[in-house]
């Protein structure tokens, strides 16, 4: 009887009702309420290089780096624009095969083919895509899981791009301390842009998108040209993603449009937190080392995450992030009713 | 009358698979004046809304706005040029502040073209337009109204903000798809002094409406639409003595009791 | 005549796979993205009936089939149920689960050549000048059957009216008492075991592998969305027009191209026309 009679209040801390706006300049205390667990991010995130100086884990932070690419780039597209896309592996084949061609056939340099397959693959994806943009739900996310099999399919058919082989001989960058820095910083950089984004008057209208694209509609908005938007930024990091995939194996081949990279990133959203941004950030960085562990036992790893992301979606959809979020933002207690 | 109508309507027809939802329906709007729409429950009311804005596709008719032919346009092109519409279900942007929800419609290419600064273009801040619009429609502005999340506001608020929408483009004509249902005498009250000066101030509106009291107190003129056809047109005394009216709409004796209501 | 035979018996079998996910997402408006999963677990489990237990060959198939029915149902009943109405969800959650069981299936070592059902009856026969297995003449009959079956079960049982309801209105069938969770339960076993029924007649024609779960996840989906989602009848029409533009680019472009048919159909229809080829007009739903 005990149980009933109470209840879980929520309340909001005092510093965060008062760290609005300038008030956070009051005080240190206030100050860092709201500035710590942003530098603990980035200062965490860089220092990890030097934390884990072993070739291995240097080329795990990479791994990281790329699917984390990935899962804010569903993230954006899921919660924020109300696309469903499963097509992560798209962008990242689309990118990958870019910055190999634009490397072994023109010999450009590195600094040269990610940022032009970046923006290039996306204007391509963006293109392919444009057509589908109307449709929702359900037929969106199929329709973007088939795109990466088709295309993988038609090369294959076709025997183009070096067919089943795929392209050898990419120059891979500098050193590793390039790759791993370039890599962080452009993640970062993407992180905290689109978090500004979405909080811009574009962002806006592109959330309102997703709540009720009729009223987007009926306020004189073309919501296919929004939605294009979208697609470009998200499709952009799948590409960057894909690019830099390619010069850290130094090979570009058909099983970059594998599902791995349409899957991995959703369950590292789900586990993260979906809708938070840094959330599917902090679950690649739990899931992708774990499942790098698992590599030696096969099949296992794409097992074990499927299981883990069945698990989520069906037991415990808030995710780590939101739940952070909320313990740090509000305290509970039991109150008697 | 021989003023050009503001928005013409040439025997619009809409058919659902085998379906008529409209046939022929033909009407002029003219600027500044208040159009009601009524009819019984399905008798294609919101279907003529949807296909004279753009949202969907009508069988064969012409639409003409201003003398120019607007007929299966984009949604979004019409209300470009100054036609938009509230919807019947609201659904506001719920994840979304009220006065944020304004920020949707003044980022609009519309908005930026004929608002200028104030309107939300290039130095405006659209969140301070956003609460101005919201306090010209009735929210009051030092209340925590306008800055509560859109999913928690009553049905009253709601429909405001579903108005304050479509005043945020500065529109030359409102359709309005029963603004006043669902509301308690009291905010209706308060919605009628609203529309009467949203005409003062020069924007056209159609009204569809299940309230007929208050419609006919704020309406010039009447259309009828009975099973998706035009049952007849004229001021509101001329409905209310019309028996073929009352005979389509109210169907049955109980005439003359809702009759003497209204 | 050639075409036209391995024509029809390439439509039949696609009507086969796919039936089960037509079925399902009919009734319970599930995308049952496991579909080409239960499709391979039926296989493994008849072969191990059969090579393992060594039971005789008619009784392990049913009772593969029976077991793989009841996976698909628990599958509902523990996963999905939760799940329900959120189609991404849904799709997600069931993809997941199929690709659990298929890779762990190959973790679990079930990949190679040696995995292979025997046909139900060797040797060919000559129809009009083109040899034909005595097999794929049963995978045709079976497949008329069912789709006969199928027919009367939905217009003339009650049971079948239920789900037809369910499909038409979910919450007017629930208003009538029509227990949707239980049809959904029924619907997700039934269809598993349509899954498994195909698995069975198919996979002795060639090897159990694991990269057919894949595949014949993306043929049910190609036919389902070609048809129009959850209209099984132009599910079956799908399956022809599918059918026949695969064989005809086998035999003039290249076998490679086989599945490129398949993924290009899903494209193109959900471009041009989202609700299917047969599929009802959408505008009167996706109306304001």
């Amino acid at each position: 009887m005990m149980a009933q009679t109470r209840r879980k209040e929520r309340l909001d801390r005092g510093i965060r009702v008062r760290t609005d706006g300038l008030y956070a300049l009051m005080s240190w205390r206030e100050l860092s309420y709201l500035t710590l667990p942003r530098v603990v991010l980035i200062f965490g995130v860089l220092a990890l290089p030097f934390v884990m100086p072993s070739m291995y884990w240097q080329r795990v932070i990479s791994i990281v780096c790329i699917y984390s690419f990935l899962a804010i780039s569903f993230d954006l597209l899921a919660h924020f624009v109300g696309l469903v896309s499963l097509g992560g592996a798209f962008f990242v084949g689309v990118g990958s095969y870019l910055a190999a061609i634009l490397n072994t056939s023109l010999g450009l340099p590195v600094a040269l083919t990610i940022p032009i397959s970046t923006v290039l693959g996306a204007t391509i994806c963006t293109a392919l895509l444009l057509p589908c943009l109307p449709l929702r739900g359900v037929y969106f996310a199929i329709v973007t899981l088939m795109y990466p099999l088709a295309l993988a399919r038609v090369i294959e058919a076709l025997n183009i791009l070096g067919g089943t082989d795929g392209i050898m001989g990419v120059a891979s960058f500098p050193s590793r301390w390039v790759e791993q820095y370039f890599m962080i910083g452009a993640l970062l950089l993407f992180l905290f842009a689109i978090r500004r984004l979405v909080n811009l008057d574009l962002g806006l209208v592109l959330r309102a998108v997703k709540d009720n694209d009729q009223a987007v509609r009926a306020s004189g908005m073309n919501v296919t040209f929004y939605k294009a938007i979208a697609v470009f930024i998200a499709s952009a990091m799948g590409c960057l993603a894909g690019a830099s995939l390619v010069h850290i194996y130094m090979w570009a081949g058909i099983s970059q449009f594998a599902l791995d990279f349409s899957i991995l990133p959703i369950a590292a959203t789900v586990i993260g937190g979906a809708g938070t941004l840094t959330g599917p950030l902090l679950g690649c960085f739990i899931l992708v080392p774990i499942s790098e562990l698992l590599r030696a036992f096969g099949t296992l790893r794409i097992v074990f995450y499927s299981l883990i992301l069945v698990g989520f979606i069906v037991f415990r959809s808030e995710g780590i992030m939101v739940y952070a979020q909320r313990k740090y933002h509000q305290f509970e207690r039991w109150v008697k009713v | 009358m021989t003023r050009e109508p503001i928005l013409e309507v040439k025997e619009l027809t809409k058919a659902f698979g085998g379906i008529m939802a409209l046939h022929r329906v033909s009407f002029n709007v003219y600027e500044g004046e208040i159009v009601g729409i009524i009819g019984p429950n399905g008798s294609g009311k919101t279907t003529l809304i949807n296909c004279i804005t753009g949202f969907i596709k009508l069988s064969s008719g012409k639409v003409l706005f201003r003398g120019k032919d607007i007929t299966g346009k984009a949604a979004h092109k019409i209300a470009d040029m100054g036609i938009t519409r509230t919807f019947q279900i609201m659904r506001p942007y719920y994840t979304l502040p009220a006065y944020k929800n304004l920020v949707i419609p003044l980022f609009s290419p519309r908005a930026r073209r004929t608002g200028g600064w104030r309107g939300g273009g290039k130095l405006g801040d659209r969140n301070t337009v956003g609460i101005d619009i919201l306090e010209e429609i009735g929210f009051e502005r030092d209340s925590f109204v306008p800055y509560k999340l859109a999913s928690t506001l009553p049905t009253g608020y709601l429909k405001r903000l579903e108005l304050a929408r479509c005043l945020a483009l500065r529109p030359e004509i409102i359709f309005c798809d029963e603004v006043f249902s669902g509301l308690s005498m009291s905010e209706i009250a308060s919605m009628v002094p609203l529309i009467e000066r949203l005409q003062m101030d020069g924007i056209t509106l159609v009204m569809i409406e299940h309230r007929l009291r208050e419609l006919f107190r704020v309406a010039n003129r009447v259309m009828v639409l009975n099973f998706g056809e035009k049952l007849m047109e004229g001021s509101a005394e001329e409905i209310m003595a019309s028996e073929e009216v009352k005979e389509a709409y109210f169907g049955s004796e109980e005439v003359e009791e809702v009759m003497s209501h209204a | 005549m050639e075409i036209f035979i391995y024509g029809f018996i390439n439509s039949i079998s696609l009507a086969l796979i796919a039936l089960g996910f037509a079925l399902v997402y009919g009734i319970s408006r599930i995308p049952n993205f496991a579909h080409g999963a239960l499709y391979v677990v039926c296989g493994f489990i008849t072969w191990s009936f059969v090579r393992s237990l060594e039971l005789n060959y008619p009784l392990s198939i049913i009772l593969a089939m029976i077991s793989t029915g009841i996976i698909g149902g628990l599958i509902y009943l523990f996963i999905l149920i939760r799940v329900r109405g959120m189609a991404i969800s849904e799709i997600i959650a069931s993809y997941a689960i199929g690709l659990a069981i298929l890779e762990g299936l190959r973790w679990r070592g079930f990949k190679g050549m040696t995995y292979t059902l025997p046909t139900f009856k060797e040797g060919s026969l000559m129809l009009a000048g083109t040899p034909v297995d005595y097999h794929r003449l049963i995978v045709v009959g079976v497949g008329v059957c069912i789709v006969a079956f199928l027919w009367i079960f939905t217009h003339h049982t009650k049971v079948g009216l239920g789900l037809r309801a369910m499909a038409q209105d979910e919450r007017a069938a629930l208003m009538l008492g029509i227990d949707s969770d239980r049809m959904a339960v029924v619907a997700m076993g039934f269809g598993s075991m349509l899954a498994g029924l195909a698995a069975v007649l198919l996979l002795p024609l060639g090897n159990i592998v694991v990269e057919a779960g894949y595949n014949v996840l993306l043929l049910a989906i190609a036919v389902c969305i070609v048809g129009g989602l959850g209209s099984w009848v132009g599910a079956v029409m799908a399956a022809f027009l599918i059918g026949f533009a695969q064989i005809l680019t086998v035999v003039y472009i290249g076998p490679h191209f086989q599945m490129v048919v398949a993924l290009l159909a899903i494209i193109l229809t959900l471009i041009l026309r989202p609700s299917g080829l047969f599929g009802r007009q959408k505008e009167l739903e996706e109306r304001v």
